[in-house]
C-alpha cells in the first residue's frame, strides 16, 4: 500500500459524528415532521448562502482529518516502510505550499524577504539588501512584471474556477427548463443565493490556487512557513473545537437534564447541585486550572505520548472535554426545564398509567421531544467556541503550541506588531478566516433557531 | 427579607463547599504536590531532598485529609485540605508560590480592575441601549435590517481583533492614546481611554442585539397597543412604556455581573498592561502559580454566587409584583 492510515482520537470522534449525521439524514428523509423545519431553513436565502461557505470549511476540515503515513521505500525484507511523519489529505493537496519554505518573513506576493540581510557579493564585497525569496515570484524574469503577472494568473485561475462552477451547475441541472426556473422563479430565491455564493467561492478559490503555485498569497511567517497553509490547517482545529466540545458532553447533559426534570425529587436535587456547583466556577479559571493540571500530568508521564502529533491531538481533545465541562451546565438546565414541562403531557401520563418503564418513557417520549433544544444549543454555541479557542490560545491554555490554530497564529504574530513596517499578514489571515466562519455560523444559527424554536 | 437573605446564603454554602472540594481535588489529588514540585524544579536531575524542601517551604508537606501523626483535632486541622482549601473561607489566601501575600496583592490590584470595568459597563450600557432603542424605533425598516446585520457582523469578529486593531489604529498610527501602561491615582485616565473604547466596541454587537430583542418583546405587548391607541407618540411610548418595562431584565442582567467586575477583564488588562486582577490571574496561569489560581477560582465563585443573590434581591426592588418567600 502506498500509505498507512492513522486514526487519531479526534479523528475517530469526527468519523463518528459524520456517521451519525449521515444516519440521521437518511432517517429524516422519510419523516415529514423531521424534515419540515429543515425545509424552512432551506428557504432562507441568508442561511443557504452561509451554508455554502460552511461546506467549504467542512471540506477543508474533513480532508485534514484523513490522516496517514506515506510509504517511504522498502526495508531489507521487502516490507514497505512508512514515514514517521503523519500527514493528511490536505497536506498532500497543498504539498507545494507546505514544501516551499522561505527563510523568514515575507509580505504577500513578495519576491524579496521582508528584512534586510548582509549578502556576500561575487566580487568579494558585502551589501545590505533584501535578499530574493527561494520560491515566491522566482519564475519572473523581471520583477517589474509582477503586477501584470499577478493579474494574469489571477484571471486565469478565476476563469478555471468559473469553468468548474459551470460544470457543477450543469451536472445539477441538466435540462434548460430547470436552469431557467432557477434563474427567475421567486420560490427558488434561496437556491439562487446559494449558487451565487458558490460562484463567488469558485472564482476566489481558483484564483488563489493559481496564484499560490508561484507566490506566497498571504506571505510567510517568522520561520518562513506559508501563512495560507497555516490558515488552512487551522480550519480543522476550529471546527473540532466548535463541534466536538458540545458533543462530548452531550450524552451527560441529555441524560442528567432529562432525568432531573422527569424524576424530580432527590434525583433533581443532586443533579441541580452538581450543575450549579460547576457553573459557579468562572469558566476561564476552570479551564486554566484543568489545563495546568494536564500539563503537569503530561510532563510527568512523557512515556504515554509517543509522538508529537499524538500529544497535541490529546491536548486538543482534552481542551474540548474541559470546554464542554464548562458549557454543558446551561444545556442541562434548559433540558431539565423542558422535561419538567413534558412530564405533565398526556402521552407521558398515559404511558405511565400503562406501566411503561421510566427509562423507556425517557428514551421514547422525553428525549426525542427535547432534541430541538439540543440542536439549537449546538448551533448557537459553535461560533462562540471558535472565538474562545483564539482567546484561550492567547493565554497559553488553549491548544498545543505545535497545533495549527488561528489562536496560535494570532499569538505568535501579535508581538511583531511593534516592528516597522508592521507585519500584518499573519494576523489578517487568521482574523479573516475566523471571521468568515463565525459569521456564516452565526447567520445559519439564527435561521436554525427561527425554524426550530417554537416560541 | 432578612430571613430570605439568610436562607439564600445558607443555600450557597454547600455550593461554595462543593467548588472548594472540586478545586482541591483538581489541584492536590489529580496531581500530587510531589508532581508540582518536580514540575517547578525541572523534571530530571532533581533530588528527593530538593523536592521535600520545596514542599516544606510552601507548606505542601502535610497529608491530604487526615493527619495520622497528630493528636485530636489536629489530625483534621494539620492537613492540606484544612490549611490550603478551607482557609479560603476566611478569605485567608495564603502565600503565592513566589512568596507574596495573595490577599494583599488582591486588595491592591482590585482598584485598577474596577477603574477599567466600571466605565466599560456604564458607557457600554448607554451606547447599547441607545442603539437598540434606535433600531426598535425603526423596526421593520431597512435601517433595522442593516443594523441587525451590522450587529451580527460585529459580534462575529474576535475580541482579540478589537484589541489589536485598537492598539494599532488609535495607539500606533493616530497616536491619540498611549498603547499600554498605567499610572497611579487620577493620572491613570489617559491609559484607560483606549481599553474602555475597545471594551465598549467589542460588546456593541451582542449587546445591541440583546437589548433590541428585549424592547421588541415589550413592544408586542397589549399595554403598548393601548398606549398607541390613546394617541401617544411613538417616542413617548418607547421611553415611557417600553424602556421602563424593559428596565427590569436590563437591571437584573447588570446586577448579576456587578460583583464579577472585581475580577477584571483577562484580555484587556493583559494587553493594555493594567495591573488589575485580570492580568494577575493571567500572570499566575503563565507562571503556573497554583496558589494564586486556586485563590482566584474561589474568589470568582463567591462573587458569582453573590451576584445571583443580589439579582434576586434586585427583582423585589425593581418589580413590585415579585415577593420573596
Amino acid at each position: 500500500m502506498p500509505f498507512q492510515p492513522v486514526i487519531l482520537a479526534t479523528d475517530a470522534l469526527i468519523y463518528l459524528l459524520v456517521l451519525v449525521i449521515v444516519g440521521f439524514v437518511a432517517y429524516a428523509r422519510r419523516q415529514p415532521h423531521l424534515l419540515a423545519p429543515w425545509q424552512q431553513v432551506a428557504r432562507s436565502r441568508v442561511a443557504m448562502g452561509a451554508w455554502v461557505v460552511i461546506v467549504l470549511y467542512l471540506f477543508i476540515g474533513l480532508s485534514d482529518t484523513l490522516h496517514f503515513r506515506l510509504a517511504d521505500g522498502q526495508d531489507a525484507t521487502g516490507q514497505t516502510r512508512y514515514a514517521t511523519q503523519v500527514v493528511s489529505l490536505l497536506d498532500v493537496m497543498a504539498d507545494s505550499l507546505r514544501e516551499r519554505r522561505e527563510k523568514t518573513y515575507s509580505a504577500p506576493f513578495a519576491t524579496h524577504l521582508y528584512s534586510r540581510e548582509t549578502i556576500d557579493l561575487p566580487d568579494g564585497g558585502q551589501q545590505r539588501t533584501y535578499p530574493p525569496l527561494r520560491y515566491g515570484g522566482q519564475h519572473l524574469a523581471d520583477p517589474a512584471d509582477r503586477t501584470w503577472d499577478i493579474i494574469w494568473r489571477g484571471l486565469v485561475g478565476a476563469a478555471s474556477g468559473l469553468a468548474v462552477f459551470m460544470l457543477l451547475l450543469l451536472l445539477r441541472y441538466r435540462r434548460r427548463a430547470a436552469l431557467g426556473e432557477l434563474w427567475c422563479a421567486p420560490e427558488r430565491a434561496a437556491s439562487r443565493t446559494a449558487w451565487a455564493v458558490l460562484a463567488g467561492l469558485c472564482l476566489l478559490v481558483g484564483a488563489v490556487i493559481s496564484l499560490s503555485m508561484v507566490y506566497h498569497v498571504l506571505g510567510t511567517d517568522k520561520v518562513g512557513e506559508d501563512v495560507l497553509y497555516q490558515a488552512l490547517k487551522s480550519v480543522r482545529t476550529g471546527l473540532v473545537i466548535g463541534t466536538l466540545t458540545t458533543l462530548v458532553m452531550l450524552p451527560a447533559a441529555l441524560l442528567l437534564g432529562a432525568m432531573a426534570g422527569y424524576f424530580r425529587g432527590w434525583v433533581d436535587d443532586i443533579i441541580q447541585y452538581l450543575y450549579t456547583t460547576l457553573s459557579s466556577v468562572p469558566g476561564v479559571l476552570l479551564i486554566a486550572a484543568a489545563i495546568l493540571m494536564m500539563q503537569v500530568y503530561m510532563s510527568n508521564h512523557p512515556a504515554e505520548f509517543t509522538s508529537l502529533t499524538e500529544r497535541s491531538d490529546f491536548r486538543l481533545l482534552f481542551l474540548c472535554l474541559i470546554l464542554g465541562l464548562t458549557s454543558w451546565t446551561s444545556l442541562c438546565r434548559l433540558l431539565r426545564g423542558e422535561a419538567l414541562k413534558l412530564r405533565q403531557m398526556d402521552y407521558v401520563q398515559a404511558a405511565q398509567t400503562l406501566g411503561v418503564g421510566h427509562f423507556t418513557i425517557l428514551w421514547r417520549h422525553i428525549v426525542p421531544n427535547v432534541m430541538h433544544i439540543v440542536l439549537i444549543v449546538i448551533v448557537l454555541d459553535f461560533s462562540g467556541l471558535v472565538l474562545a479557542e483564539a482567546v484561550l490560545s492567547y493565554i497559553n491554555i488553549g491548544v498545543d503550541p505545535n497545533t495549527y490554530s488561528w489562536g496560535n497564529m494570532i499569538n505568535s504574530a501579535r508581538l511583531e506588531l511593534a516592528r516597522e513596517p508592521v507585519v500584518w499578514w499573519s494576523l489578517t489571515a487568521a482574523f479573516g478566516f475566523m471571521f468568515v466562519l463565525v459569521l456564516a455560523a452565526n447567520l445559519l444559527a439564527d435561521a436554525v433557531r427561527d425554524a426550530f424554536d417554537p416560541r | 427579607m432578612t430571613a430570605y437573605l439568610i436562607r439564600r446564603i445558607l443555600y450557597a454554602l454547600p455550593i461554595v463547599l462543593g467548588v472548594n472540594l472540586f478545586t482541591f481535588a483538581l489541584f492536590f489529588v489529580v496531581n500530587t504536590p510531589e508532581d508540582m514540585a518536580r514540575m517547578h524544579l525541572g523534571q530530571k536531575r532533581v533530588t528527593e531532598a530538593a523536592v521535600q524542601a520545596w514542599k516544606m517551604e510552601r507548606g505542601y508537606d502535610q497529608p491530604l485529609f487526615w493527619n495520622a501523626t497528630a493528636e485530636g483535632w489536629q489530625a483534621l486541622t494539620e492537613t492540606l485540605f484544612f490549611t490550603k482549601s478551607l482557609s479560603l473561607f476566611t478569605f485567608d489566601f495564603g502565600q503565592s508560590d513566589s512568596g507574596r501575600d495573595i490577599g494583599y496583592d488582591i486588595s491592591q490590584r482590585m482598584w485598577p480592575s474596577l477603574a477599567l470595568a466600571i466605565p466599560i459597563l456604564l458607557v457600554g450600557l448607554l451606547v447599547n441601549i441607545t442603539f437598540a432603542l434606535l433600531l426598535a424605533l425603526f423596526r421593520g425598516t431597512a435601517l433595522d435590517t442593516w443594523g441587525v446585520v451590522l450587529c451580527v457582523g460585529l459580534l462575529s469578529v474576535s475580541g482579540l481583533f478589537y484589541i489589536i486593531g485598537g492598539q494599532v489604529l488609535i495607539g500606533k498610527l493616530l497616536k491619540l492614546a498611549p498603547i499600554s501602561g498605567y499610572d497611579v491615582g487620577v493620572d491613570a485616565w489617559k491609559f484607560l481611554i483606549l481599553p474602555v473604547v475597545v471594551g465598549v466596541l467589542g460588546a456593541i454587537g451582542s449587546g445591541t442585539r440583546w437589548y433590541r430583542s428585549l424592547f421588541l418583546e415589550e413592544i408586542g405587548k397589549d399595554f403598548v397597543r393601548t398606549a398607541r391607541a390613546k394617541g401617544l407618540s411613538e417616542i413617548a411610548i418607547l421611553f415611557r412604556h417600553v424602556l421602563r418595562n424593559a428596565l427590569i431584565p436590563i437591571l437584573t442582567g447588570v446586577v448579576v455581573i456587578l460583583p464579577g467586575l472585581f475580577m477584571g477583564s483577562l484580555l484587556l488588562e493583559s494587553f493594555f498592561g493594567i495591573p488589575g486582577l485580570g492580568s494577575y490571574t493571567i500572570d499566575a496561569i503563565q507562571r503556573q502559580d497554583f496558589a494564586i489560581v486556586r485563590a482566584m477560582v474561589f474568589l470568582g465563585t463567591v462573587l458569582y454566587i453573590l451576584g445571583l443573590i443580589l439579582t434576586d434581591l434586585s427583582y423585589t426592588v425593581a418589580d413590585p409584583r415579585v415577593r420573596l418567600n
